[in-house]
């Protein structure tokens, strides 16, 4: 089950909102389809990110897969972490794994994004494929 | 190759095969105006006939091996090794030469390994790619590197770069920044001045060294320059020059291309040629085209792997650092085998004869009357000032059986009466002399 404290996107990245922080990662189901990540592309601090448009890239040994943005915003911290182990990704997503940190243009764009039981409901379509 | 063309009898089955009456009905889908091949051939010859009648016009060229050709220009007369052709026109090699199932041809790949670990000892960098297209192209790649390395729009190049490779810049679409030169008293970089040029929107440097007029670079204090202001610099080497200079690698450039074709490839009527590209581990992602890794197997053996593809358009589609997606393997397999037939003491010693030879031949051109040569450091190529057009000059040495260089008023007008002489190991010293003679007696 998807935690509840977050939203999600139907490209599989979560959001979570602190404050007038967003943290945003990639799911546990989108770590398990893509295998072992080899590298994560990251933006800079300070670029600019719109709803749906790609922010970076997240590479495994299967694919090189576009990260999109949840929200419009700027990114204010990126997961250093993640230059040297990649793996946070894959071992632990929700938490660890984030990617980046932004400062969203509006707070309340986070709500028009998928809630947890919505996220689980999609994945569950997918893997019956 | 031989030539077999289809029989009569073929065509006629192919063609019923597929329900048509003619060939020009097969055709007939394409607009007529787009259909008139009226080749002026004569009627067919028997074989031995046409072998002698090739002979013929073949024997109306000038040829390298008899007649002394001082022109380089970006691509070099050296001494291939007979074992080169010999080995890269290997059954095992030539046939798979491009690895559509790459890791079934582990010879192939271990050959493009080589080969990468040469250009980075050779460059003085971390890695290098499995080559590319040419010289050219190796460098329109390094610029989008930089561009998307930087985030910045905009490539400084000077006058001074090859008028072919910045023709393919602008084929690329490379939004460039000209540095301008001055060709005919200073022809090269002053690092102050380019230093004011390098505006915040500039990702790299481009410097090649030697440049278009033969002349070195001094790729060190560039590269500092180009850093201060948060651009790259991209070194574009020649790779014989590279066996006595330091490598951009030990200078500070960011990215290095070279054109390979000086390595054991003969300089035939343009290509092919092979690029060469080398960079620092932290942009290995940005590096375009093939590149070939060392790994294990699943029972622990060593092998070799075509590695982190993801980069590449065949996976990344429209995002992917380039569109490269291959390599020049064949010619890249003959330049491994030159490096590796030469060795490390093998290229040091080419290159100081190349750069010996050369010295020799500019004292005695700037020793005759009414001629000059500059005083810029230079590897093996350099640029005489005639008396006379040099286009002039060019044409009665010429008659004389020898082409003299490249009259560089075909590119710069300005330097209307300058000449652009190479002179490597394949140049004896009586050629340099009849050379100098027939300069002295046509100016």
């Amino acid at each position: 089950m998807a935690p509840t404290d977050r939203r999600y996107t139907k490209e599989h990245e979560w959001a979570r909102l602190d404050g007038q922080t967003v943290t945003i990662g990639i799911t546990d189901f989108a770590q398990q389809q893509l295998g072992d990540v080899v590298y994560v592309e990251l933006p800079k601090i300070g670029d600019t990110l719109t709803a749906m448009r790609p922010f970076g890239v997240v590479e495994s040994v299967k694919a090189a897969s576009d990260l999109f943005s949840p929200i419009g915003g700027e990114v204010i911290e990126v997961n250093a972490a993640l230059d040297g182990a990649p793996e946070l990704v894959n071992q632990d997503p929700y938490d660890q794994g984030w990617i980046i940190k932004a400062r969203p243009s509006d707070p309340a764009e986070i709500d028009t994004l998928l809630t947890a039981e919505q996220y689980d409901t999609l994945t569950e379509g997918e893997q019956q494929h | 190759m031989p030539y077999s063309p289809h029989t009569e009898a073929d065509r006629r089955r192919m063609l019923d095969a597929i329900g048509i009456a003619s060939l020009d009905q097969l055709f007939s889908i394409i607009d007529p105006s787009l259909r008139r091949f009226a080749f002026d051939v004569p009627p067919m010859l028997p074989e031995l006939d046409l072998q002698r009648h090739l002979g013929k016009l073949a024997a109306k060229n000038l040829d390298a091996t008899t007649h002394p050709i001082f022109l380089g220009a970006g691509s070099y007369f050296h001494y291939i090794p007979a074992a080169v052709p010999a080995l890269a026109s290997r059954g095992e090699f030539s046939t798979s030469y491009t690895p559509y199932q790459p890791e079934v041809s582990q010879g192939t790949l271990q050959a493009m390994y080589e080969f990468q670990s040469m250009v980075c000892a050779l460059m003085g960098l971390d890695v290098a790619n499995a080559s590319v297209y040419d010289g050219a192209t190796a460098l329109a790649e390094a610029t989008t590197m930089a561009r998307n390395i930087t985030g910045r729009d905009s490539i400084a190049v000077p006058t001074t770069l090859h008028p072919h490779y910045r023709s393919v810049l602008d084929a690329y679409g490379v939004p460039l920044i000209t540095l301008d030169v001055n060709l005919r008293e200073r022809p090269s970089l002053d690092p102050g001045v380019v230093a004011g040029k390098l505006t915040d929107d500039v990702a790299a440097l481009v410097v090649p060294s030697p440049n278009v007029l033969g002349v070195l670079e001094d790729w060190s204090a560039l590269a500092e320059v180009a850093h201060q202001r948060g651009a790259l610099l991209i070194a574009a080497a020649n790779p014989v020059a590279l066996g006595i200079l330091a490598g951009p690698g030990a200078c500070g450039a960011d990215i290095a291309v070279a054109e390979g074709q000086p390595l054991g490839i003969p300089p035939a009527f343009g290509g092919p040629a092979l690029g060469l590209m080398a960079t620092r581990t932290r942009h290995l992602r940005h590096l375009p085209g093939r590149i070939v890794g060392a790994a294990l197997d699943a029972a622990g053996r060593p092998g070799y792997v075509l590695t982190l593809r993801a980069r590449e358009q065949d996976i990344r589609r429209e995002r992917a650092a380039s569109n490269i997606c291959t390599n020049q393997s064949l010619i890249a397999l003959q330049a491994a085998i030159y490096m590796s037939l030469l060795g490390k003491e093998g290229l040091p010693d080419i290159a100081r004869v190349c750069a010996q030879r050369a010295h020799y031949a500019a004292r005695r051109i700037a020793a005759l009357p009414r001629y000059g040569v500059g005083a810029d450091p230079f590897f093996h190529e350099f640029v005489v000032r005639c008396p006379i057009p040099a286009e002039e000059v060019a044409r009665r040495v010429l008659n004389k059986g020898m082409v003299s260089g490249l009259p560089l008023g075909r590119w710069y007008p300005e330097l209307e009466r300058s000449l652009l002489v190479c002179v490597t190991e394949v140049h004896t010293r009586e050629d340099i002399d009849d050379l100098v003679a027939a300069l002295g007696d046509v100016g």
